[in-house]
């Protein structure tokens, strides 16, 4: 078995025992990525120099000593790029750590660069980057999802070990699903959010992307818990995820299977695939109910009005007056504004403030921001009567498997419906885990979703750890080798 | 035709923070610039504001002190706009949820210019009622240079509570009240301390006049960021006759928003085109809701001192004082303070008060808060008096040394030799040598011109270097030069 295959508690327990120095992993990974980044681009910075260093210092019985991590393009981290892929934050260097960095480099992490991304974490592609595509590791035709593509795909293609990603509408769990790996989106709160590049602050969670629920587990453990910078940070108590794991009996429990979920439209090979979970699930000793969350049709819209409101105020202070790409030509004050906005931002990232400052014009507030806040509450209401009977729900992750570069990148609203299963989760504050379930006819990950209430991670993840366990899932390498786009 | 004239302020007040609004940078005026600044102030990516709860206690303490009904939730939201001192191209400020709604500043004469103080709108005591009080973040400050600007964030995020009052205010001299009143206020409760020259009170003003009689109000024009009481006084004056001027002349008043040049005396529009300002708010979701009851508003209540106006009334009705003299001291509560503890020792309040405001203030105007001399020396000193040691005279010069020697009046009375003679012996062997030192005033007195005496009376107290008591003096020459017979 080659190093750079091993998951985070494999690492831990050859580190701990001096049977590997964090220095051979880091170098191990390194190499990897030698070979596999030109074929993949799930890089936009690397920083090999700074991990060598930090691995011939660290300590290895901390949680997570010893052990490299890739961090998506917006978490900001000292004295490094923080682009989030975008031309407008061209030269700027982050003068401070991220609150998930500082837990990380407390736990003995070392970092190794930052992964590409759609441009501000808008879209599901990662196709809207100003630093190229990410390819899905596997199939090199098609996109890794979005807006953690880099996440996903250096993880599935184990130019990582771990990663941390965003996710505002299902920027985690989706591309994690696309590259056939491991991906958590907290619950609202849980993660500090401060040092995050902010998409819709309302909606905003980081979380890790992982070989296997365990490694999602420990890496959550690390990352949590209340922080005074962040004021929507909550002060709840961090539960050792990564011990509960084996805790949990599917015996007595109650697993929804909401029917909004299995729309048509949804890919045939998709629904088999989660079916036959369900099926395992049931086998295991849960109890399967078809539940209801009514306003499910409206999350996509709701979404679309709040995250773009919410982006529109978050992204003016991209303008090129204190930091960052600026224009060269220009008249005046407003002239520079324009064109510094219009050369920096992509056209998705446009399109959104555009879209946001309109739902947000004196006139339409009510209409829409204002309403879309009511059905925000109705969606969270549907989790929580749905909460009552169940312990979590099921459901895919995505509609369709990893899609083609390209093929939905000139229909905005098509590439919208990507996230179509998780931007529930978000609207609602609760927590959401994508794990792989099967593969399609083409060799292509599918996701299985499981939704769990708030402050219930310890749950979900222990629901995707016994299938992980039940049914001998190993991290698997992908081809990488078919359909290289030169 | 006669015109009129109505009012309405917007006025900024720095609280009295440690630090800013939404971070720890300390606030601290004239410091290097953009050297009190972090990734919070400066609105840098992924930063994330926390709020400072003493700026909220401040606030919910101004709405109480001045009987605004403090909302039980408030919310922080964000008002776009761009701006190139402004770190996020918004600014987090309260929309329709603020702090504080309604209250009231009453106007007292003394608040006046000096000029107007006896008009009768100055002894109306109108009270001008408040819309609202919200907190705000202050933004940064734009330097431009020959071919450059630079900008310094020292200032951004910095606490900034709003008091919009309603348009009750009809002259520039009632808003010339209103700030001195409301500052007053701001002062006694610790909530600011009101400098205007550092920028902690700042103020916009809208004004429209129409003729008297008519029920619509003219066009409104605001003039921006004024920045002393006396320009807003100035201003308004100014911009009214602008505005009848013009309406006289037949011309029509544009909704503008002005800007005030004091070394010129005229307002000038700020702004060439008129374009209507959307700002967008909408609830910031970075900031949890402000839950104002419990902790928040008990701390607000214990900071709540005694106000000016029941400092004045208590002073008056307790001390004897007059209105004037209460208000004088009631203006600066320290002054009223030392007042209070000079006043306990001694047998006449009034006088005690006299020498702090006519004689200490004009002597120590320099040294505004800080009163150098232990208060029980004026109790001492009106003592003094009260007893006839002293005369009014010596009482006045003994304070210009007590403030500059720093020593008690007694001390100075008797290093200086100063003190009145009232033993009779002594006077009585003076005077007697004063009657036969001037035979001819002596012959005067007795031929009915009783003036005579003067002269006499001058030669004592000229030999007694002033320190005879003029009383006794009299007295005693009066009763010898009658006894001449």
């Amino acid at each position: 078995m080659n190093l750079f295959e091993y998951t985070i508690s494999e690492l831990r327990r050859l580190l701990r025992r001096k049977e590997l120095s964090p220095t051979e992993v880091t170098e191990a990974l390194f190499s990897r990525i030698a070979e596999v980044e030109p074929k993949i681009n799930a890089y936009n910075y690397l920083n090999h120099e700074r991990a060598i260093e930090r691995a011939k210092t660290v300590h290895v019985d901390l949680p997570l000593g010893g052990i490299p991590i890739a961090i998506k393009d917006n978490i900001n981290v000292r004295a490094e790029p923080c682009r989030c892929a975008s031309k407008i934050l061209e030269g700027y260097l982050a003068p401070y750590n991220a609150t998930v960095i500082e837990k990380l480099t407390k736990a003995g992490a070392i970092l190794v660069g930052r992964t590409n991304m759609d441009e501000f974490a808008m879209g599901s592609s990662t196709e809207n980057s100003a630093t190229g595509l990410t390819k899905n590791p596997w199939d090199l035709q098609r996109v890794p999802g979005g807006s953690s593509g880099g996440s996903a795909a250096a993880v599935a293609s184990h130019e990582a070990f771990c990663a941390l990603g965003s996710d505002t509408g299902g920027s985690i769990r989706q591309p994690a699903s696309f590259c056939g790996c491991v991906g958590l989106k907290p619950t609202y709160g849980r993660v500090s959010r401060y040092g995050l590049t902010a998409f819709a602050s309302s909606l905003d969670q980081i979380g890790p992307l992982t070989k296997t629920v365990e490694d999602a587990a420990l890496l959550l453990e690390v990352i949590s818990g209340f922080d005074p910078n962040d004021n929507t940070s909550e002060k709840m108590p961090v539960p050792r995820f990564s011990e509960l794991l084996e805790t949990l009996s599917l015996k007595n429990m109650v697993l929804g299977v909401p029917k909004e979920y299995f729309i048509e439209g949804i890919d045939g090979e998709v629904r088999e695939a989660i079916n036959k979970a369900i099926a395992h699930f049931e086998s295991l000793g849960a109890k399967i109910e078809e539940v209801s969350l009514p306003h499910t049709p409206y999350a996509v819209a709701t979404y679309y009005i709040l995250a773009t409101a919410e982006a529109s105020a978050n992204l003016a202070r991209f303008d090129g007056i204190r930091y960052g790409r600026r224009a060269k030509h220009y008249e005046d004050l407003l002239d520079y504004y324009g064109k510094t906005r219009d050369e920096g931002f992509g056209s998705e990232v446009k399109r959104r403030i555009l879209l946001g400052t309109y739902v947000l014009s004196s006139g339409y507030y009510d209409a829409y921001y204002l309403r879309a806040l009511k059905v925000k509450e109705k969606i969270k209401q549907d989790f929580s009567s749905v909460f009552k009977k169940c312990q979590a729900l099921l459901t895919p992750t995505s509609p369709f498997c990893a899609f083609r570069i390209g093929e939905k990148s000139n229909d905005p609203l098509q590439m919208y419906l990507a996230d179509i299963f998780t931007i529930a989760v978000n609207l609602a504050g609760i927590c959401g885990l994508s794990i792989p379930c099967g593969q399609s006819t083409e060799g292509l990950p599918i996701g299985l979703q499981i939704i769990g209430p708030a402050w219930k991670e310890e749950v979900i993840l222990a629901i995707g750890h016994l299938y992980q366990k039940s049914t001998g899932w190993k991290p698997p390498i992908p081809p990488l080798g078919k359909n290289v786009i030169e | 035709m006669e015109y009129e004239a109505i009012i309405g302020l917007e006025v900024h007040v720095q609280l009295k923070t440690q630090t800013k609004l939404f971070c720890g940078c300390p606030i601290e005026y004239g410091a290097l610039p953009n050297s009190r600044v972090c990734p919070i102030c400066l609105g840098l990516p992924g930063a994330l504001p926390s709020p400072n709860k003493q700026a909220i206690i401040l606030t919910i303490q101004t709405g109480l002190m001045l009987g605004s009904e403090i909302a039980s939730r408030g919310k922080f939201d964000r008002k776009n706009y761009f701006y190139p001192d402004m770190p996020k191209n918004y600014q987090i400020s309260q929309y329709d949820q603020p702090l504080c709604k309604g209250g009231a500043v009453q106007l007292y004469p003394l608040a006046f210019p000096k000029d107007a103080q006896k008009d009768p709108q100055a002894q109306s005591r109108k009270k001008i009622r408040l819309v609202r009080i919200h907190l705000e973040e202050d933004v940064g400050k734009s330097f431009h240079f020959e071919d450059y600007s630079g900008i310094d964030f020292n200032r951004a995020g910095t606490p900034l509570m709003e008091i919009v009052s309603e348009a009750d205010i009809r002259s520039p001299e009632e808003a010339f009240a209103y700030l001195t009143a409301l500052r007053q206020i701001l002062r006694y409760g610790n909530v600011s301390d009101c400098d205007m020259e550092k920028g902690q009170l700042r103020c916009d003003v809208n004004v429209s006049v129409k003729p008297i009689g008519e029920e619509k109000w003219g066009t409104k024009c605001e003039i921006k960021n004024l920045n002393s009481i006396s320009a807003v006084r100035k201003a308004l004056k100014y911009e009214i006759q602008r505005q009848i001027h013009t309406l006289q002349l037949g011309g029509e008043i544009s909704q503008e928003t002005l800007r005030w040049d004091d070394l010129k005396g005229q307002t000038f529009p700020m702004r060439t085109k008129e374009y209507a300002h959307d700002y967008r708010y909408f609830p910031d979701p970075d900031l949890l809701t402000i839950l104002t009851e419990g902790e928040l508003i008990e701390e607000a209540q214990k900071r709540i001192p005694e106000l000016p106006e029941e400092k004045k009334q208590r002073l008056s009705q307790s001390y004897g004082l007059t209105e004037y003299q209460a208000s004088v001291l009631a203006a600066d509560p320290q002054l009223a303070d030392y007042f209070e503890k000079a006043a306990a020792q001694s047998a006449n309040k009034v006088s005690v008060a006299n020498f702090l405001i006519n004689d200490y203030l004009a002597v120590a105007s320099e040294s505004e808060t800080t009163i150098p001399i232990p208060p029980e020396y004026f109790s001492e000193l009106s003592n003094l008096v009260d007893q006839g040691k002293l005369h009014m005279k010596q009482a006045k010069e003994i304070v210009k040394l007590m403030v500059t020697e720093k020593k008690s009046p007694t001390l100075i009375v008797q290093e200086k030799g100063l003190g009145q003679i009232t033993s009779l012996d002594t006077l009585d062997a003076i005077c007697q040598e004063a009657i036969e030192a001037n035979p001819k005033s002596v012959a005067d007195y007795r031929s009915g011109k009783t003036a005579a005496i003067n002269a006499i009376k001058g030669y004592v107290m000229k030999k007694t270097k002033g320190q005879a008591n003029p009383q006794i003096v009299h007295e005693l020459l009066e009763k010898k030069l009658n006894a001449l017979g």
